[in-house]
């Protein structure tokens, strides 16, 4: 397609001042990695005065670095999937039929968003407390806990998007499946999942690095073994010292993993999947 | 809505049967495939927050943490507390409440703009997109307490790369600036939040804009429509389901973000930028005053309510008129 | 239809279950009468370099009581910023660990939660009896008259420390007793690339302990004997003014500090040489950790006015440490017990005092020569002679977020440039009363 050259130089200046933006902090945490401790706490000097990779070695010892990144992987991975999975069926279910107290659970679902999560806190905590008491499974200071906590942190903001984005798919590709005799969960899966998939990764992103990142719950339903990372990089700040080279140090190794799956699901962010799929 | 077919027997069933039965399924089916949903929102979502409302009303401070039953009712005490506008205690939640409006309104306006002109300027292939896309997601991917460290750390007045820029080396003013406390921290925060926000909302839009078929825009180039013209015509009505919750959500979301301003200010937020959500933490895990937190939550959640019911009447009402 | 049935049951199921809810507090008796084999969970504090080296320095230890008693203890190291919510919420459920740390300040909060098992007479007299431990930090274990939520294991107090090189660089010849001797000295020490003092003005905690000093000293209190917060009176308005008129007045203070809020930056600039005083807790171990040479090191109580006003008390620091306490509803009483009496055994607070760099609670302890050296007999010092508890009433937490906040608030506008008057500090601190909820 052709575009016009005043577009092409607002691209390139477009994303270049987008890109610098965004990029001088990381610059920040890349360069203090490999600054020894004095040039991290004293004036900031865009290079380090002499490159060291201690931080990197320290790192994994001044927490136990390695468990906390496995945690919040599984914790992350885990709560994702099972959100984007409920979230699905659900937006499905809104987005094709109308049916009674369709609305109510769309407010209701919406109205969670409201209410600031520190006053979950406590209530939730009583609640999985009992739960355990009186079935035995364990919730709090355990991964599970952390998960079902996450994916319902997740649901609504899922549910929502999906809804959209299923929306903006139009009903004759549906219609299309059913009368290949398809039921509608086969017409869900075989065909308005595969043309909803940018939607979908880009929702299941969301709820992993929602849950990635969260710190307020993870900090109290987590113990020792089970802490995720979130919380966890906090250690690196002491009674006496905050170890900043360590902290650029191991948040840009444990991000390395997820740049690396963002680069691998762009390919799904790409157009072409409903073009031509609809006779 | 989806009509189910009227088919032939399958597998030798009599037709009127299985009619139906896909019939009674094409009923319930909605229901089941929400099941899931509701079960994880009553148990994690729904009941806590209950239980918060129910809090409200009762004197729920830490002389009755260790046995809540025996707390005594409040009435409305808690909500006269935090409403009674000439006292401190009102006065600091307004404040707070019209920060946070003023927040959350220009980290909107800004992510959105921002979001959607990368989601547009990247919508066509050209050399390196896919690094450039994976780039401008960065932020996304690390960690909050990272990120928000780094910012915290560049915005020191002595030792940070801000100033540094800004006063050593651009000389653009003297003396060095506070960024972290006074007047200035509400920028920061700002900034922070949009620097953390803009990514997503990039991420939501280009996932929209690749389910807008290639042949809607030709139509409209042959129309001679240029490229904003194609921008009004057709990729902001296309994204409008995406978009009518993008908007609400990130909202919703900046409104009662905490664990930015947590991480950035550290113990003590400065009052200039006193989010509701900080504020709220601070009134009841601070002062181990959980009645008047939650009365609070409450007043916030009616609030937004009240918005959220606006918003969709009136975003509804341009789909229904359209 | 048979399936909105089952849904609506598993709904009410679930509604029902956090009804059908334990109390809050039920006392479980204690199991077997040996309690070999018993398992507690103790929640530690971070005292020490890291969460790895409290680890590290507790472990062994722990090790030594379970080879004596035969009863296992399940370690967790608990950061500052997580360990009062993690204690809340242990507290509102009922589930929580059997031992744990907390700061002494929160004593009198927890007390009243009645959460924490008190130490009454038979208790204390199980852990080897109350005249065991140091007077001054027992007066922080709760609300005076009633039997302590926790007994203390660490104790610090507040000690002006200054840069012996740099002091004798400027002609000073001894540490300044006095506040105008104070000014005096700072001043000398104050150059255009070098400010006398640091002050972590960011932090509630750190501008509470101070204004609380300088309230003694005025003959302020912020609560009266009923419990009632009385925050805005002149005493308390003019301690905070003298510490506020150190940045913004004397200009000793750089502004800067006013953003310090993570309780190791103004450490951390004395340690350097960047300033050459600094008035912290116990400094001497994380001194030396920052690299500070501890030739240079040295130690004197906070100054005190020349002429104590009407009512004013020779304060120089607040009881400062870390209390042991054990929760209602361990199924371990015993063994709790004994746990807090190994760890407030002599050698054990030998051991743990002498790694961390605080002071023994316990008095028979001080015959170690560790707590000997000069610097560490001036802390002593101050914590038998001149140190008072914060305010032991249940609204002592609030005094601390309500006044912390309106302090670094205050200094913030200092350091702004806003100047800060007596006014407004009345204004503020009444401000900060009306809020407090009993």
């Amino acid at each position: 397609m052709h575009e016009p050259n005043w577009f092409r130089w607002t691209r390139r200046v477009g994303l270049f001042v987008l890109l610098v933006f965004t990029l001088v902090p990381i610059y920040v945490m890349v360069s203090s990695a490999v600054k020894p401790l004095q040039d991290v706490q004293g004036a900031f000097t865009w290079w380090p005065s002499h490159f060291t990779l201690g931080p990197f070695r320290d790192m994994w010892t001044t927490i136990p670095l390695a468990r906390y990144f496995v945690n919040s992987l599984v914790v992350a991975a885990a709560s994702s999937l099972a959100s984007v999975l409920i979230a699905l069926l659900a937006a499905y279910s809104i987005s094709r039929y109308r049916f009674r107290g369709r609305q109510t659970f769309s407010v209701v679902v919406l109205s969670t968003q409201m209410f600031p999560g520190i006053l979950f806190l406590l209530p939730l905590f009583v609640m999985f407390v009992n739960i355990s008491n009186v079935t035995g499974i364990n919730l709090y200071g355990s991964r599970l806990g952390l998960i079902l906590t996450f994916l319902t942190f997740t649901l609504p903001f899922a549910i929502w998007m999906l809804i959209g984005y299923l929306d903006s798919i139009p009903r004759e590709l549906d219609e299309a499946a059913l009368v290949d005799g398809n039921g509608p969960l086969g017409a869900l899966f075989r065909v308005v999942v595969p043309a909803a998939i940018p939607g979908i990764v880009a929702v299941a992103i969301y709820a992993f690095m929602t849950a990635w990142g969260e710190v307020l719950f993870a900090s109290v339903m987590t113990d020792d073994s089970t802490r995720t990372l979130a919380v966890g990089l906090r250690g690196y700040a002491t009674q006496n010292n905050v170890y900043w080279n360590q902290i650029m140090a191991a948040s840009l190794t444990v991000s390395v993993p997820i740049v690396i799956g963002f680069l691998m699901l762009q390919r799904f962010m790409v157009a072409g999947m409903t073009a031509g799929s609809v006779k | 809505m989806v009509d189910a077919v009227q088919a032939t027997a399958p597998h030798g069933r009599s037709p009127v049967n299985s009619v139906q039965r896909r019939k009674r399924r094409r009923q319930w089916l909605p229901y089941v495939l929400l099941i899931p949903a509701i079960v994880m929102e009553l148990l994690i979502h729904i009941i806590p927050m209950l239980i918060g409302v129910v809090m409200s009303f009762f004197k729920m401070t830490q002389l009755y943490l260790g046995n809540w039953q025996q707390a005594p009712f409040a009435h409305l005490d808690n909500y006269r507390l935090a409403m009674d506008f000439n006292q401190p205690a009102g006065k600091a939640l307004l404040h707070s409440f019209a920060v946070t409006i003023a927040f959350t309104v220009l980290v909107l306006a800004f992510s959105w703009s921002l979001g959607l002109a990368a989601a547009v300027l990247t919508q066509r292939p050209f050399r390196g997109r896919g690094i450039v896309r994976t780039l401008l997601l960065v932020p996304f991917a690390l960690p909050i307490f990272a990120s928000v460290i780094t910012w915290n750390f560049m915005a020191q007045r002595d030792t940070g790369v801000i100033n540094h820029v800004l006063v050593n080396q651009l000389h653009l003013t003297q003396g060095n600036p506070f960024w972290l406390i006074g007047g200035n921290s509400f920028v920061t925060l700002t900034l922070v939040v949009i620097w953390r926000t803009w990514p997503f909302a990039f991420l939501m839009m280009s996932a929209g804009m690749q389910s807008i078929p290639a042949d809607v825009y030709e139509a409209a180039v042959l129309d001679g429509a240029g490229v904003f013209a194609q921008l009004r015509r057709v990729t902001l009505p296309l994204l409008a389901p995406v978009n009518r919750v993008l908007v609400l959500v990130l909202f919703l979301w900046t409104f009662n973000d905490f664990t930015t301003p947590y991480t950035l200010f550290g113990d003590t937020t400065p009052v200039q930028a006193d989010l509701i959500s900080i504020h709220i933490y601070q009134n009841s895990f601070g002062t181990w005053n959980f009645g008047t937190g939650s009365a609070m939550s409450v007043l916030l959640l009616l609030f937004l309510m009240v918005v959220t019911g606006l918003y969709l009447f009136f975003v509804n009402r341009r789909t229904d008129s359209a | 239809m048979r399936l909105n049935k089952t849904a609506t049951a598993a709904v009410a199921a679930l509604m029902v279950l956090p009804l059908a809810a334990c109390s809050g507090s039920g006392a479980t008796k204690g199991s077997s009468k040996s309690n070999a084999g018993v398992t507690l969970t103790y929640w530690a504090s971070n005292q020490g370099t890291s969460l790895d080296n409290d680890k590290q320095v507790l472990t062994p230890e722990l090790a030594k009581f379970t080879k004596a008693t035969g009863i296992k203890v399940e370690l967790e190291v608990v950061p500052w910023a997580d360990l009062l919510n993690r204690v809340l919420a242990a507290t509102t459920s009922g589930k929580g660990p059997d031992v744990v740390n907390i700061g002494n300040t929160w004593s009198s909060s927890v007390q009243a939660t009645g959460a924490f098992l008190p130490f009454d007479d038979a208790t204390l007299t199980a852990i080897g009896g109350k005249s065991r431990f140091l007077a001054g930090s027992m007066l922080a274990t709760g609300v005076a008259g009633q039997p302590p939520a926790a007994v203390p294991i660490y104790s610090m107090a507040y000690g002006l420390y200054y840069n012996k090189k740099q002091f004798k660089a400027a002609g000073i010849s001894s540490p300044p007793t006095t506040w105008d001797e104070f000014l005096v000295d700072a001043k000398k020490l104050t150059t255009p690339k070098h400010w006398a003092l640091s002050l972590e003005a960011g932090s509630k905690t750190e501008n509470i302990h101070t204004a609380f000093t300088l309230s003694q000293q005025q003959g302020g209190s912020w609560f009266d004997s009923s419990g009632k917060a009385t925050f805005n009176t002149p005493q308390n308005v003019a301690a905070i003014k003298q510490y506020i008129d150190f940045m913004q007045t004397d200009k000793i203070v750089n502004p800067s500090d006013a953003q310090y809020s993570n309780g190791t930056e103004a450490l951390k600039d004395f340690a350097t040489g960047t300033t050459s005083m600094v008035f912290w807790q116990a400094a001497q171990a994380s001194l030396k950790q920052l690299g500070m040479n501890p030739d240079d090191i040295g130690v004197a109580p906070v100054p005190l006015p020349a002429q104590l006003p009407a009512g004013g008390k020779p304060v120089t620091s607040m009881v400062a440490g870390i209390n042991l306490g054990i929760f209602k509803n361990t199924k371990n009483k015993d063994a709790a017990i004994q746990f807090v009496k190994f760890m407030t055994s002599t050698p054990e607070q030998q051991m743990l005092n002498k790694t961390y760099g605080s002071l023994p609670s316990v008095t028979d302890a001080y015959s170690d020569p560790a707590f000997q050296a000069p610097n560490v007999l001036v802390i002593k010092d101050v914590l038998s002679k001149s140190a008072a508890p914060l305010p032991q009433v249940p609204g002592e937490s609030q005094f601390e977020k309500l006044v912390g906040a309106a302090m670094t608030t205050l200094f913030a506008d200092a350091a702004t440039g806003k100047t800060v008057t007596s006014a407004q500090i009345a204004s503020a601190l009444a401000a900060a009363q009306q809020q407090v909820t009993s």
